[in-house]
């Protein structure tokens, strides 16, 4: 057992958790931050995205140990209260879902995508950078379509909410 | 996963100390080991962390000697502005390992020391006449690399840096499998101070390995139609569902020939 602290979403946590544990597990069970998914548990599909210390990474693949100390932002640490982040209001505006179960962490790494590119977004690179993220629903169209849009608004405004 | 005693090293030395306890493996990004601990195929009884300790991090590149510490992020490779400048090709390879969030994590010094028969690196550092440095002793490329998820690391030894000198040309190109995105075949080429050598992963029995023909059909004449009418035996080359020996034996040969075009270009 390990006690764990970290920053989640601006809040400092902590709790105690086997070295073993998983980060979304923590994130999802300890935390109750279930917006995190896990899909296919293996490193495939995206689903578990999250920041961590302003990076997009599978939190099914790192150990929850790993990320005591750092800076953690999920998908319910984005919208400003009831304003969407621009990325999660360019997939409403775009159907960029269907089911929704892909789509947390297709927006964490969305969101880091527009963040690592500051010259600008083109589809291309949209769909060779979202080679992580698995979509059963969608076939990635409106995705791309809602990335496209959504770093206009992000680079325009300039001062949106940046993953911490 | 089966219970683990986690520890974060401070430094290589503490690292060092560290790995003595039970059996323990090192961790660096974890992209490799975290899985494999996952699905019960690794169970080491304690981890080290090595992903915070500064001395393993990041790439220098002095004249045309680059040395990557050991703990540099594939991301960081990819980005590394020197490293473009100096060695584009390792760069550029570093650009399409995994994906984006996997590149993040991925370090050098892991993927080498896992030595996966289908991994990026390890072509490229035979490509380039690497040498991988422990904190024990300095090893060439050409002996570090032993066989399937084999190196010369030792008990107890922690890779700390890769260094190489920057080729004139190199360039680096694989035929992915659709599904896991892992190389059928990759190939590194380089053209060097010493000669032209190209190292092949994803087709090997025992992992990656040069290839004496296309190095000789390149000596004299770096251009891709030096391999016109080149073959690759396909004796000690992997088959499997996704391609047979004989098919991947044609691979290194339309990969080399890739590479080199794109290293001229």
């Amino acid at each position: 057992m390990s006690e764990i602290s970290l920053t989640v979403n601006g809040k400092r946590v902590s709790g105690a958790a086997e070295d073993r544990t998983l980060l979304v597990h923590f994130l999802r069970e300890n935390l109750g931050l279930t917006g995190t998914h896990v899909g296919c548990d293996t490193s495939q599909c995206g689903a578990c995205v999250i920041h961590v210390d302003g990076k997009a990474v599978k939190s099914c693949t790192m150990l929850a140990v790993q990320a005591s100390g750092s800076s953690v932002v999920t998908i319910e640490g984005l919208a400003d209260g009831a304003d969407l982040h621009p990325m999660q209001a360019a997939f409403k505006e775009h159907h960029g879902l269907q089911c929704g179960f892909c789509t947390p962490g297709m927006i964490m790494a969305a969101t880091d995508m527009v963040n690592r590119h500051p010259e600008g977004l083109d589809e291309a690179t949209v769909r060779a950078e979202l080679e992580g993220n698995i979509c059963r629903c969608t076939g990635y169209h409106n995705i791309v379509k809602a990335i496209l849009a959504a770093s206009e608004t992000m680079s325009s405004k300039g001062k949106d909410k940046q993953a911490a | 996963m089966y219970p683990v005693n986690y520890h974060r090293a401070a430094s290589v030395a503490d690292a060092a100390k560290l790995l003595k306890t039970g059996d323990a493996k090192l961790l660096s990004g974890g992209m490799t080991l975290i899985p494999a601990m996952k699905t019960r195929l690794a169970a080491p009884s304690d981890l080290v962390d090595l992903s915070r300790i500064k001395e393993l991090q990041g790439v220098k590149v002095s004249g045309k000697t680059v040395t990557i510490g050991a703990a540099t992020t594939h991301h960081d490779v990819a980005s590394d502005e020197k490293l473009n400048k100096a060695c584009p090709a390792l760069a550029h390879m570093a650009s399409r390992i995994g994906d984006p969030a996997v590149r993040y994590k991925g370090t050098i010094g892991g993927s080498i020391a896992n030595n996966d028969p289908a991994a990026d690196y390890p072509a490229a550092l035979l490509a380039l006449d690497a040498t991988v440095v422990t904190n024990k002793r300095e090893i060439a490329a050409d002996a570090f690399f032993t066989g399937l998820f084999e190196t010369a690391l030792e008990d107890g030894e922690i890779v700390t840096a890769v260094t190489f000198t920057a080729p004139a040309k190199a360039a680096y190109e694989k035929f992915r499998n659709p599904a896991s995105r892992y190389a059928i075949v990759g190939v590194f080429v380089a053209n060097g101070a010493d000669g032209v050598r190209v190292a092949v992963t994803g087709a090997g029995d025992s992992g990656v390995f040069r290839s004496k023909e296309i190095e000789a059909a390149l000596a004299t004449n770096f251009d891709a139609a030096a391999l016109n009418g080149v073959k690759v035996p396909a004796n000690d080359l992997m088959s499997d569902i996704h391609a047979s020996a004989d098919y991947r034996a044609n691979l290194i040969v339309v990969m080399a020939k890739r590479a080199v075009a794109a290293a001229n270009a």
